[in-house]
């Protein structure tokens, strides 16, 4: 028994592989890119639209509403990431209801890799929102010494998040297989609903707790930006 | 070891693309969508909201003109009725008017058949009374009368003042034809012979004279010479006495006929019943 997909690999040359944690990932990238292309390929502007489409409006404008109300004043610009990283947790978990898939998510490779995109991530947009200069300085506060720890804070959360991701997808996987062996059919059925229930919510964890670092890292000077903006507006009103 | 790091490497580029891709395939348009209907939406509540605007004015316009309308209406109205009002009184008035002065022209035209009628009846008994008249002198005529009649005749000749007296005799002088005379009856001889004496001593002259008679002067005498007459006759008394009634009855007056007389009472009676 695996404890990873990780672990069964397809193809193998040198230090390039083909294992099931990227073909399943390929799989889910094509069925998102895929559903996607086929349902916006006819968009409907108008009142009456086909329910796919209100589906991923729903979807769309639900992960748009959750970012706006953690904080982030521009939602569009960080739908990308962080939307897509809430679809591809959720389509990893809920895809588990496929009868021999192992959710991508289950491998620490795959939740490390998000981590990580996080831990880029949120320093970007700091930077992007704020100047390099001023995000670096926001980890020396409220005191120079206060940087190690703001930093070791960094790191440990996206530790905390890689790990917390796996050990739940994992787990779920896991516990459902034991099951398997020893009651074959109740418990495996309402350990998978179970399982999809804690994949969605660790899916809107992930991607809130992604939000909320990412808000944290542009929110540095925000008073000093909401000023800069009362300034244009006044100037605008002259 | 857990971590594989090729495929941490491999998922964050795998990652990477899956965001770039929905990113192109899935949000972008949803939000374009969702902001196409949602200016569409907004423009249509703009719209509707622009047309209700409009139809607000419209309305307030469309009952303002109303109100006007209706106040110009009441005014022509009231103006129509003033109007009218004045035209009744006014046709009424001319219409009593007339009626008055229809009735006063019937009452006069009355009047004028009421006078027409006892002028008549006077001529006719004028003309019964004449005719008794003439009928007892002709009877009671004859010779002894007309002897009478000479008589008075003569007295008469002599009595003629002396313009009359030199008219006649310059008449009888300068005419050819003998003196004519004439009575209703026959003169007896002697009565010739006076007459005859009497013009020679009144008029100078022994001119021969022709008698005649003529019935119609009733009773009486005349002497007629070249259109000049001396008569005293009973006939020319009842004639003198016929025109001075004449030009009595027949003094100019609103003569009517019968029948203007009926028209213009019906006209009255016809007014007087519309006015009612």
């Amino acid at each position: 028994m695996n404890l990873s997909p990780d672990q069964v690999v397809f193809w193998q040359m040198g230090f390039f592989k083909l294992n099931a944690t990227i073909a399943y990932t390929w799989a889910l990238m094509i069925v998102l890119v895929l559903g996607s292309k086929l349902v916006t390929r006819k968009l409907s502007t108008q009142l009456q639209r086909s329910r796919w489409q209100n589906l991923l409006e729903i979807i769309v404008t639900g992960i748009k509403q959750q970012v706006s109300e953690v904080g982030l004043q521009q939602p569009e610009k960080y739908i990308g990431f962080l939307g897509t990283l809430f679809l591809f947790v959720a389509m990893a978990s809920l895809f588990t209801i496929i009868p021999g898939y192992e959710p991508p998510t289950g491998s620490l490779s795959t939740s490390a890799a998000l981590a990580i995109c996080v831990l880029v991530a949120v320093p970007l947009y700091g930077i992007e929102e704020s100047g390099l200069t001023e995000y670096l300085r926001a980890y020396m506060k409220p005191t120079f010494f206060m940087l190690p720890f703001n930093i070791i804070s960094e790191l440990s959360r996206t530790l905390a998040l890689a790990v917390r991701l796996f050990g739940n997808m994992m787990s779920g996987t896991m516990i459902l297989a034991i099951l398997l062996t020893i009651t074959p059919f109740l418990f495996p059925i309402v350990m998978s609903a179970l399982g999809l229930l804690t994949g969605m919510v660790q899916a809107y964890i992930f991607s809130i707790l992604a939000t909320v670092y990412i808000a944290a890292a542009t929110r540095v000077h925000k008073p000093k930006i909401e000023s800069h903006k009362k300034l244009l507006n006044n100037d605008d009103d002259n | 070891m857990l971590i594989d790091w090729f495929t941490v490497i491999a998922q964050v580029v795998n990652f990477l693309i899956l965001v770039w891709l929905l990113k192109h395939f899935l949000y972008q348009p949803i939000l374009n969508a969702i902001d196409a209907r949602e200016k569409r939406i907004a423009s249509e509540i703009a719209e509707a909201d622009a047309k209700k605007t409009e139809a607000v004015k419209e309305r307030d316009e469309f009952r303002q003109k109303n109100e006007t309308f209706d106040q110009q209406r009441s005014a022509h109205m009231n103006q129509v009725m003033e109007e009218a009002k004045t035209e009744r009184a006014q046709l009424l008035d001319a219409a009593r008017l007339e009626s008055e002065d229809l009735r006063t022209r019937l009452q006069a035209a009355l009047k004028n058949e009421q006078h027409c009628l006892n002028d008549a009846l006077s001529l006719r008994a004028c003309e019964e009374v004449f005719a008794i008249a003439r009928k007892v002198l002709t009877e009671l005529a004859g010779t002894t009368l007309e002897e009478r009649m000479t008589e008075i005749f003569l007295a008469r000749l002599r009595e003629l003042n002396d313009a009359e007296m030199a008219g006649l005799k310059s008449a009888f002088l300068a005419s050819n034809s003998p003196l004519l005379v004439r009575t209703a009856f026959e003169l007896p001889t002697e009565q010739c012979a006076a007459i005859e004496a009497a013009s020679k001593e009144i008029l100078g002259s022994d001119k021969q004279l022709k008698f005649e008679t003529a019935p119609d002067l009733i009773s009486g005498i005349e002497i007629i010479v070249d259109g000049q007459k001396i008569a005293w006759s009973i006939a020319g008394y009842l004639a003198s006495l016929a025109k001075s009634v004449d030009s009595l009855l027949k003094t100019p007056d609103n003569l009517q006929s019968k029948d203007e007389i009926i028209d213009i009472a019906d006209a009255a009676q016809e007014i007087d019943e519309n006015r009612a």
